[in-house]
């Protein structure tokens, strides 16, 4: 039974901060971990914790623009997870590993 | 032909020959390049006896022939023309130097006949002449300066000239910097001339310097005249600087009787006589210069006794008659320096080339102990070398008599002289009458020393005749400056010409005192001491050859020191020259190696870590960079939100 | 239009050089066309009016209006000479380097055009902005020369080089955009132009360092002064002429050498007349002391190329100490001398690079009997030499005996100091003549011939015009000095109001 009252009582504000909260989960993958799939995964979830703000100030607002940026963030969090899962299997296939730090061997 | 031309030919000359000898430097032609560059000098004999007949024509109290070619320098006030005067004291200097000059040319000719290079050393010898006629034809100072710069670059190139024996060029070069120490102070001489009187003309400065003499020892005046003192001590071998010249006598004899006995080395006692007006002024520096030279001149002749090869002897004696020269500038007898000058330049010329003669009869061998007995196989060199000797010690009636006698007497009357001053040149005398009659001794008389593989021979007629005309003139050279008491008693009263013909251009010092029997007395004093001594030598070296062995022996470390010549050179270079030159190699190694670059490399490592510093913050890392974009953030953040 | 051509036709001679089909045809076509850089220069003898002070040939177009930075050139007596100067020299250089570089010629051709463009624009400037522009650019070409045609230490010479002479640069440009404010100030609108600078008044006060004007003069003149180079910023000289190819050391020591004491002419002097007073014994000291300082290093060199690097220093110390004697000697004697280490110290790298290629080592204890072996070379060394140690009648002796003559106006002890250079300059030249030419024949002449080792026609035909100005300025200084004695006579009488007008 879900409690409508308390739904009622959930602002913007606990979106932003439900948002944030995610958001730094995923900054902290992405800085502290060296498993470049986890790095990934961290950069999708910032990804999401924007879309997430967007979708709730969308509400706020009344329009729908958040959501047309949404649909933008998607799109392209969809081609970088293809990008980024690529240069994993790449990495993997030379490495036999996914370490973030195999990546500072590419420069010049 | 009107004067000008005349300067300009005179001068243009052996500039002419200098390139054309130049130019064909490498022609082994001796004759050619010898003829070319006497007639050069010849044609400018020419000119200076033309010059002379004209002044001689003109009024005792306007004989002065004056030429400005062009502008040289003009800056500010400082004009100076690139102009020449002939007047009394220059048209005496032009007739020695050019017709010293001419028969010393002559005489090169056969005397580097097999040389290799005999176009280049007649090339230097007419650059030589062209910068001695600008050193004493200049009508100021600068334009002597350009001469007297000059005439010690073709000293530095004719020492040398026989460059590849290091020892020579080490001479060249040592005459050269000993030169440019004398310059720094003529250098200076000059400025303080130019500041006080506004002028470095001859005739401006004579007419603008005050008539009253400067009794402090840091006036002008007296600073002027005690540096342009140190330029002529460098110039004229003067104490302290003349140790390049017994150095000198590496050169080409003909160099040493024309650069380093008749001409150059005399600049400096020419100098002194074109400024007397303005030395009168500064009896200070009178009494440096005439007690430098007294000391010089005995210092030098006793040198001159001890000494082995026949080219240094004369040097020495070179340097010593430069001392009495300046003795005489120094008391004020300003025509005697200038007589003794002529004189000496006579007699010591025809002494390098007889030397020169016997050198070469003697297949280049200098030292006199393996001489002796050569006045059979050297008639023409013998006798006039005996003309030489005679008028250098003194006897009468040779020409160096008349000259000596006059500056001792000067030395002893004038109210700048002192009996000291007279009673060192009476030493120095009786000191050249020894070394000379040694020289003649242990060289032409006695037994013959000569190793049997060398067979001397006298010398082709083109050096015998300069020889014998320089001998006449060693001779009768003096009779034109006859002294007042002698020619009282001689028939038909000759005057002093020479005196007479410097008067009206010569600073006057007042009358000496001294009656006319003191000077008798001293004239025969001193005659007898140089015959004293003669006679000495010659029962020394002659009579009884192991004398002298045994008078050294005896004197020991006295001799010792003599026959080192004080050890002034070896004072010099250890003292001095090394101490420096390791010094400089200190400051190099030690200031800029060592202190200003290390002190810049300080700066460039401080920056440099300092970057190294900064540098582990870019590390490559995608991760860091991403922490420390997000830092930002937050700090952007903050400080947006707080605000 | 002259003097834009002047400064940006060597450009467009560049990219012809680079623009050749073939590598062989560089050398020929740039030895023409840098004399045909100096065949319009040399027009200015007929456009130039000697008797005026007044900036000439100017032309003025807007550049940065909004800070009053413009494209201003003209000429007056001061840059006339070393326009000239650089012009000349560059043609000797292109035919003294046709053996010498061997690699990348076509970029080393290049770099010397360029390197012209920029000191004529140097010379030229008279906008503070552009000055600096041409200042800063000129040491581009002169880097990569050194860099890459270089020795074996040449990285080590050019960082050196570069670092030094930027540092310096960057306080004068700081010290200029200083002064541009201030024209904002006093003027009412911004002006980089160097006669606004002249009427600018800049405040002094005695005794107190840090002041406007003193700072601003310490900034151009330490900017000047490792330029010049002055004792004891003139470390980076000796290791960039020891490294540098010979053309480069020839235009390095002739023309851009002189860029400093042109600074110290055109901006120190006349924009900070109370400070350049003030201040002047210490630049006379600094001189002073170059002078022996640098005669006495000279002296115990190894290295032929590092002697005449530290004889440079010594030179240069005569021109500073001219110009901070502040009188009409000095001022005149600095700027001759200037001309004269021109051509005096070209000509001696000149003939250093010759016998290198030779014997390939500069090492003075490795020759000996030279005159032997080349005696064309030694004639040509030792009058090159005479000038150097300012024998009379040549060209070193006009500079050296009015700088002395001023000196000794203005300060008597230092111009006593100073005659020791005169003294040391005969010994360390001197010495090296005898340990390199006389004496017995030396390692580095090895089985040569006699006379085989000297120099060829195209050589000689380097010296003989550096031979012929030897004399030519030694003898007829006013035919020279006529062309800047206005402007000198300017400089020096109106020092504390300077002005210069523009030609109407």
């Amino acid at each position: 039974m879900l409690d409508t009252e308390a739904l009622m009582r959930i602002g913007l504000g606990h979106y932003i901060a439900l948002s944030g909260i995610i958001f730094s989960f995923g900054m902290i993958a992405v800085m502290m971990r060296k498993n470049v799939i986890v790095m990934l995964m961290g950069v999708e979830l910032m990804l999401n914790a924007v879309n997430l703000s967007f979708v709730a100030f969308a509400k706020e607002a009344g329009n729908l623009n958040g959501h047309i940026m949404v649909f933008f963030v998607m799109t392209i969090a969809a081609a970088e997870a293809g990008v980024g899962l690529a240069l994993a299997v790449a990495i993997y296939k030379k490495f036999h590993e996914v370490n973030i730090r195999f990546f500072e061997q590419l420069k010049g | 032909m009107n004067h000008a031309l005349l300067i300009l030919t005179l001068l243009i000359a052996p500039l002419i020959g200098f390139l054309f000898n130049g130019l064909r430097f490498r022609s082994h032609n001796a004759y050619l390049a010898g003829a070319v560059a006497t007639g050069a000098s010849a044609i400018s004999f020419l000119c200076s006896v033309t010059l002379w007949t004209k002044l001689v024509s003109l009024p005792v109290e306007n004989r002065v022939l004056e030429t400005k070619f062009f502008e040289w320098i003009a800056v500010g006030t400082l004009k100076i023309p690139f102009g020449f005067v002939v007047d009394q004291i220059s048209i005496i200097m032009i007739l020695i130097i050019t017709g010293v000059g001419s028969l010393i040319h002559l005489f090169s000719i056969g005397y580097m006949s097999h040389d290799e290079r005999p176009s280049k050393f007649f090339a230097y010898l007419n650059l030589f002449l062209f910068n001695m006629l600008v050193l004493v034809l200049g009508d100021n100072m600068l334009m002597t300066f350009v001469g007297w710069e000059g005439v010690g670059l073709c000293s530095y190139l004719l020492i040398g000239f026989w460059f590849t024996d290091p020892a020579k060029a080490a001479a060249g070069m040592k005459a050269f910097v000993t030169n440019r120490i004398g310059d720094a102070g003529f250098l200076i001489g000059m400025f303080i001339l130019f500041f006080t009187f506004g002028t470095l003309d001859y005739s401006d400065l004579a007419a603008v310097v005050p008539k009253v003499a400067e009794l402090g020892w840091t006036g002008p005046v007296t600073m002027a005249c005690l540096f342009l003192f140190l330029g002529a001590a460098g110039k004229s071998a003067q104490i302290p600087l003349y140790v390049w010249l017994p150095d000198a006598m590496a050169g080409p004899t003909p160099v040493s009787a024309l650069i380093h006995a008749a001409t150059m080395v005399t600049a400096g006692v020419y100098l002194f006589v074109r400024l007397s007006a303005v030395l009168v002024l500064a009896p200070h520096a009178m009494e440096v210069i005439a007690w430098t030279g007294a000391l010089t001149a005995l210092m030098a002749a006793t040198i001159g006794i001890t000494q082995w090869d026949i080219k240094k002897i004369l040097a020495y004696s070179t340097v010593s008659q430069l001392g009495y020269m300046f003795m005489a500038v120094g008391v004020g007898a300003f025509p005697a320096a200038q007589f003794h000058l002529m004189t000496h330049a006579f007699f010591k010329a025809l002494m390098f080339l007889g030397s020169g003669s016997v050198i070469h009869a003697m297949h280049e061998e200098q030292d006199i102990r393996k001489m002796g007995g050569l006045k059979k196989y050297l008639p023409v060199t013998y006798i006039t070398f005996l003309m030489g000797w005679l008028a250098i010690i003194g006897i009468p009636p040779f020409a160096g008599f008349f000259s000596k006698d006059e500056i001792l007497w000067q030395a002893w009357s004038s109210p700048h002289g002192s009996k000291g001053l007279w009673a060192i040149g009476a030493i120095t005398a009786a000191c050249t009458a020894f070394y000379m009659t040694r020289l003649m001794a242990l060289t032409f008389w006695g037994k013959s020393r000569v190793s049997p593989d060398v067979h001397p021979h006298e010398s082709p007629p083109t050096m015998a005749i300069p020889l014998i005309v320089l001998g006449i003139l060693s001779v009768i050279g003096g009779w034109i400056g006859i002294p007042h008491v002698i020619g009282e008693v001689l028939p038909g009263h000759p005057p002093n010409i020479f005196a007479h013909w410097l008067e009206p251009v010569v600073a006057k010092v007042e009358a000496g005192h001294g009656s006319a029997v003191m000077e008798w007395s001293l004239m025969g004093f001193s005659v007898g001491l140089a015959g004293i001594f003669a006679w000495l030598a010659y029962d020394f070296y002659v009579r009884v050859p192991s004398r002298p062995k045994a008078v050294a022996a005896a004197l020991g470390p006295a001799y010792r020191l003599v026959e080192n010549k004080y050890f002034v050179d070896e004072f010099y270079f250890g003292k001095i020259i090394n101490p420096l030159v390791e010094a400089s190699k200190a400051i190099w190694l030690y200031i800029d190696v060592n202190f200003i670059d290390k002190a810049t490399y300080f700066a460039g490592d401080l920056v440099s870590g300092l970057a190294q510093l900064v540098k582990t913050i870019q590390n490559g890392k995608t991760q860091s960079y991403a922490l420390y974009m997000a830092l930002g953030v937050v700090i952007i953040m903050t400080v947006v939100l707080s605000s | 239009m002259l003097l834009t051509t002047l400064i940006f036709l060597p450009v467009v001679f560049a990219l012809v050089v680079a623009a050749l089909p073939e590598e062989k045809w560089v050398r020929p076509v740039s030895f023409v066309l840098s004399l045909g850089h100096f065949a319009a220069t040399c027009l200015l003898f007929w456009r130039f009016n000697p008797a005026s002070s007044a900036l000439q040939l100017v032309e003025k177009h807007a550049w940065v209006p909004t800070f009053g930075v413009n494209y201003f050139v003209g000429i007056d007596g001061i840059s006339f000479w070393l326009v000239i100067l650089s012009a000349f020299l560059t043609p000797l250089a292109v035919l003294g380097s046709w053996t010498a570089i061997e690699k990348k010629v076509r970029a080393f051709h290049i770099c010397l055009f360029l390197l012209l463009s920029a000191t004529m624009g140097t010379f030229l400037a008279v906008d503070a902005i552009l000055f600096y522009a041409f200042f800063e650019a000129s040491l581009i070409p002169m880097y990569l020369m050194i860099g890459v045609w270089g020795g074996s230490r040449r990285l080590y010479a050019t960082m050196k080089f570069f670092i030094y002479t930027m540092a310096g640069s960057l306080f004068m440009l700081l010290a200029i955009i200083a002064l541009i404010f201030m024209t904002q100030e006093q003027m009412g609108q911004m002006s980089a132009s160097v006669l606004d600078f002249y009427n600018l008044d800049v405040p002094f006060v005695a005794g107190d360092f840090l002041n406007t004007q003193t700072l601003l003069f310490f900034a151009f003149s330490l900017a000047f002064a490792i330029k010049v180079p002055m004792f004891p910023v003139h470390t980076w000289l000796p290791d960039a002429h020891v490294e540098a190819p010979t053309p480069g050391s020839v235009i390095l020591a002739a023309v851009m050498l002189k860029m400093g004491t042109y600074g110290f002419m055109r901006f120190v002097l006349p924009i900070f007349p109370e400070a350049s007073e003030y201040f002047a014994w210490f630049f006379m000291l600094l001189g002073v002391v170059g002078i022996v300082y640098g005669a006495l290093v000279a002296m115990v060199q190894p290295d032929i190329k590092k002697l005449v690097a530290y004889s440079s220093v010594s030179h240069m110390g005569y021109v500073m100490l001219g110009l901070f004697a502040m009188n009409l000697y000095g001022t005149t004697g600095g700027y001759y001398q200037m001309l004269n280490h021109g051509i005096s110290t070209g000509a001696l790298f000149l003939l250093v690079g010759m016998i290198y290629e030779r014997t390939h080592t500069r090492q003075i204890s490795e020759y000996g009997g030279l005159a032997k072996a080349a005696p064309i070379y030694t004639i040509a060394f030792l009058i090159v030499t005479f000038s150097s140690i300012a024998v009379p009648l040549t060209n070193g002796f006009i500079g050296e005996f009015l700088i002395l003559l001023g000196t000794f106006e203005a300060n008597r002890w230092f111009a006593g100091v100073a005659v020791l250079g005169v003294i040391l300059g005969a010994v360390y030249m001197l010495w090296a003549v005898k340990r390199i030419f006389f004496g017995p024949r030396g390692k580095a002449l090895g089985h040569y011939e006699e006379e085989s080792l000297d120099i060829n026609g195209r050589e000689i035909a380097v010296l003989i015009p550096l031979v012929i100005l030897i004399f030519w300025m030694g003898l007829f200084p006013s035919d020279f000095l006529n062309w800047s004695k206005a402007s000198l006579d300017n400089l020096v009488q109106n020092r504390t109001h300077y002005e210069l007008k523009l030609e109407e």
